[in-house]
């Protein structure tokens, strides 16, 4: 086993399960590299919810509740006020994040807790087995739009910012490195960061909406919808259609975060937290 | 030093609740329980604890479990609509064995219903609202005083049994103001910190009574895997894993359902000389009850009172102990007749069981329960 497996994993969970050249195990790959490099997984606070992607968190050995679909943020809510020193990062799929539990994420962003939300978006609600999501393309075709999807995807990371997040970044699984640094920038980032990585999946996107089931050419379409910033700026609108622009989209410094004001508030007007910052008496 | 106060029974819940430990409320306004999230707003920063007010009831419930794992005794507090949505986060509660106490206080339904009127339309929602199979507890205070004991109660029983513990009050309870006794030396449980260092700590693995060995906090150095899809011992799923998923389901039920008697709490007030009649009542309607009784006793008929504190697990033997020498049961409740049923099912044909129904969102008059007891069947205002 690799030294960073050999470390990280929670072996007892093992084998994981995902598909065949599914994009989720390098996203668990960037997130061992990440814990590791800040050597945080005695404070990192996993909550996820339903989805291929929310199974990423349980196959790191660190504290982590695999909670109900759309429901990881308010669960992560009460694990960060209850120990604000907590690294609480959160995994949730498209349809965690953008449909059931889209109330959630913009108010979690509005109020600038303190945590990290990694969106995995594969377009569609793949354990269930192919259905439409609310980031799936205009007029794709999928089990539940057989005859075409009537309705346009949200850009979650434009949602995300709009309610406030002060930190969202946007990546796919071609980008390995690149989700490692942001999670590492994301995690360190005092306030609600979002992530969106765009990620493969073979089985139920790739058959359904790209017409393969081959990971390569799934890995492929994803890898080249992927623009940076500067790429972008040199493209024409023509050549933006269908294109995703990857890349740390927004950071906001400095602005209040949420335990900081309740802790504040709670100083000034009550007798406050703790010393060690936790209410567990 | 004993305390004593004139206080509403959201009040006492609030004051029960923060007594017991309860460090933690995340909750969403609603009528009639909303003074509970006020004054949870304005007392638990002086206790060291937090109050949020979530975007909705869904996130309340996550939220305190959420807390829970934290480490911090956490608590919600909703009516009828409220503990609708908030019914997917007990299933979860129940699967992953996450203590935590909601207070319902009860107002009239379906739907919208009767905001500022009061029922208990959703004492069996408590036990069956939602999905899956699993039994939880549920109290039902009839005064201020039993909202802050009960509440201290929930969530004592929350820590050792590991469940959702429902305070099922109701507008009337809620909003009347009468005194309180907060007595100087409380029982308090603590939150039962694991007798296995990381490691050796195995965290869903019961004892023989079905209990789990305490529940440390994350970032304590377990390593938990919390999970709602069936598990094993150590938290990993089983959900496929046909007998590992019976046991965990059976363990559940059975935690509860064999527990070592303090989930029984009943009171019975004139039951020595087996009387002929006796009001099996919870919540509220024990006040004009009680009333009734004693008219009834002053009027030379025999006629007893059995109050149910602990409504979930349903007092059988209890039931059964009554009916054995009673002619005649009569439940009022604020509903159209739910723990009737629970009634006639433990009398089992041993005596003539009654249901006293009231609608409209108003409390039984004593006369009604009396009528009643005196044997003329009365249908309250329900038609």
């Amino acid at each position: 086993m690799h030294p960073l497996a050999e470390k990280y994993l929670r072996k007892s969970a093992l084998p994981q399960f995902f598909c065949q050249g599914c994009g989720d195990g390098t996203i668990v790959t960037a997130l061992m590299r990440a814990i590791d490099d800040l050597g945080i997984i005695d404070q990192v606070a996993f909550a996820s919810g339903i989805g291929c992607c929310a199974w990423i968190p349980v196959f790191v050995n660190a504290d982590c509740i695999h909670a109900m679909h759309g429901r990881a943020i308010p669960v992560a809510t009460g694990l960060k006020l209850t120990d604000p020193s907590r690294k609480v990062v959160v995994f949730a799929g498209d349809g965690d994040c953008m449909g059931i539990g889209g109330n959630h994420l913009i108010h979690a962003a509005r109020r600038n807790i303190d945590m990290t939300v990694v969106m995995v978006n594969n377009a569609i609600y793949g354990m269930t087995g192919g259905q439409t999501a609310p980031t799936t393309p205009h007029h794709a075709t999928t089990k539940t739009t057989p005859i075409g999807n009537a309705e346009f995807p949200f850009d979650a990371c434009e949602v995300a910012k709009a309610a406030g997040a002060t930190y969202v970044a946007r990546w796919t699984t071609a980008h390995p490195a690149q989700i490692t640094r942001a999670l590492k920038e994301a995690i360190n980032h005092k306030g609600f960061a979002f992530i969106e990585v765009l990620s493969q999946c073979p089985t139920q996107t790739g058959r359904l909406i790209y017409g393969s089931g081959d990971p390569v050419e799934a890995f492929n379409t994803i890898k080249n919808m992927a623009v940076t910033k500067a790429q972008a700026a040199r493209m024409t609108p023509e050549e933006l259609v269908g294109k995703v622009i990857v890349g740390k989209l927004h950071q906001v410094e400095g602005r209040a975060e949420l335990c900081d004001e309740v802790q504040a508030l709670m100083s000034q007007k009550g007798e406050g937290l703790s010393s060690d910052a936790r209410l567990v008496s | 030093m004993e305390q004593v106060m004139v206080i509403q029974g959201n009040e006492a819940c609030v004051r029960g609740a923060i007594a017991a430990g309860c460090r933690f409320f995340a909750g969403y306004p609603i009528t009639p329980a909303s003074e509970i999230a006020e004054l949870m707003a304005e007392m638990l920063p002086r206790h060291g604890g937090v109050f949020m007010q979530m975007e909705d009831e869904i996130a309340s419930i996550c939220a305190v479990l959420g807390a829970a794992w934290g480490g911090a005794k956490a608590c919600t507090a909703t009516s009828g609509p409220g503990f609708s949505l908030m019914q997917e986060g007990f299933s979860y509660a129940v699967s992953s064995e996450t203590p935590c106490v909601v207070i319902n206080v009860q107002r009239g339904g379906p739907s919208t219903g009767q905001p500022t009127s009061p029922s208990q339309q959703d004492i069996y929602q408590a036990k069956y609202g939602a999905h899956g199979d699993y039994e939880v507890i549920a109290l039902a205070p009839a005064s201020s005083q039993e909202a802050f004991d009960l509440t201290v109660k929930a969530f004592n029983l929350a820590e050792k049994y590991r469940v959702p513990v429902f305070v099922m009050s109701d507008e009337v309870v809620g909003h009347t103001r009468e005194k309180v006794r907060i007595p100087q030396n409380l029982y308090v449980r603590p939150r039962q910190k694991p007798s296995l260092p990381p490691g050796q700590y195995v965290p869903f693995r019961a004892g023989p009574n079905g209990l789990l060995d305490g529940m440390p906090a994350f970032n304590q150095g377990y390593k938990l895997l919390v999970e709602g899809q069936l598990h094993d011992e150590t938290g990993n799923r089983a959900g496929t894993v046909v007998d590992a998923s019976a046991k965990l389901v059976t363990r559940l039920c059975s935690k509860i359902l064999k527990h070592d008697g303090d989930l029984l709490d009943v009171d019975g007030r004139f039951l020595d000389d087996e009387p002929e009649v006796v009001v099996v009542a919870y919540g509220s309607p024990v006040r004009p009850a009680m009333q009734a009784v004693r008219q009834a006793r002053a009027a030379g008929i025999k006629a007893g009172c059995l109050k149910m504190r602990i409504v979930w697990p349903f007092p059988d033997e209890e039931i059964a102990k009554v009916a054995a020498t009673a002619r005649r049961i009569v439940v009022p409740e604020m509903n159209v007749g739910k723990i009737v049923r629970e009634v006639d099912r433990a009398a089992h044909g041993r005596a003539e069981v009654i249901p006293l129904p009231k609608l409209g969102g108003a409390l039984h008059t004593p006369a009604e329960i009396l009528a009643a007891i005196e044997g003329g069947y009365v249908r309250a205002s329900a038609s």
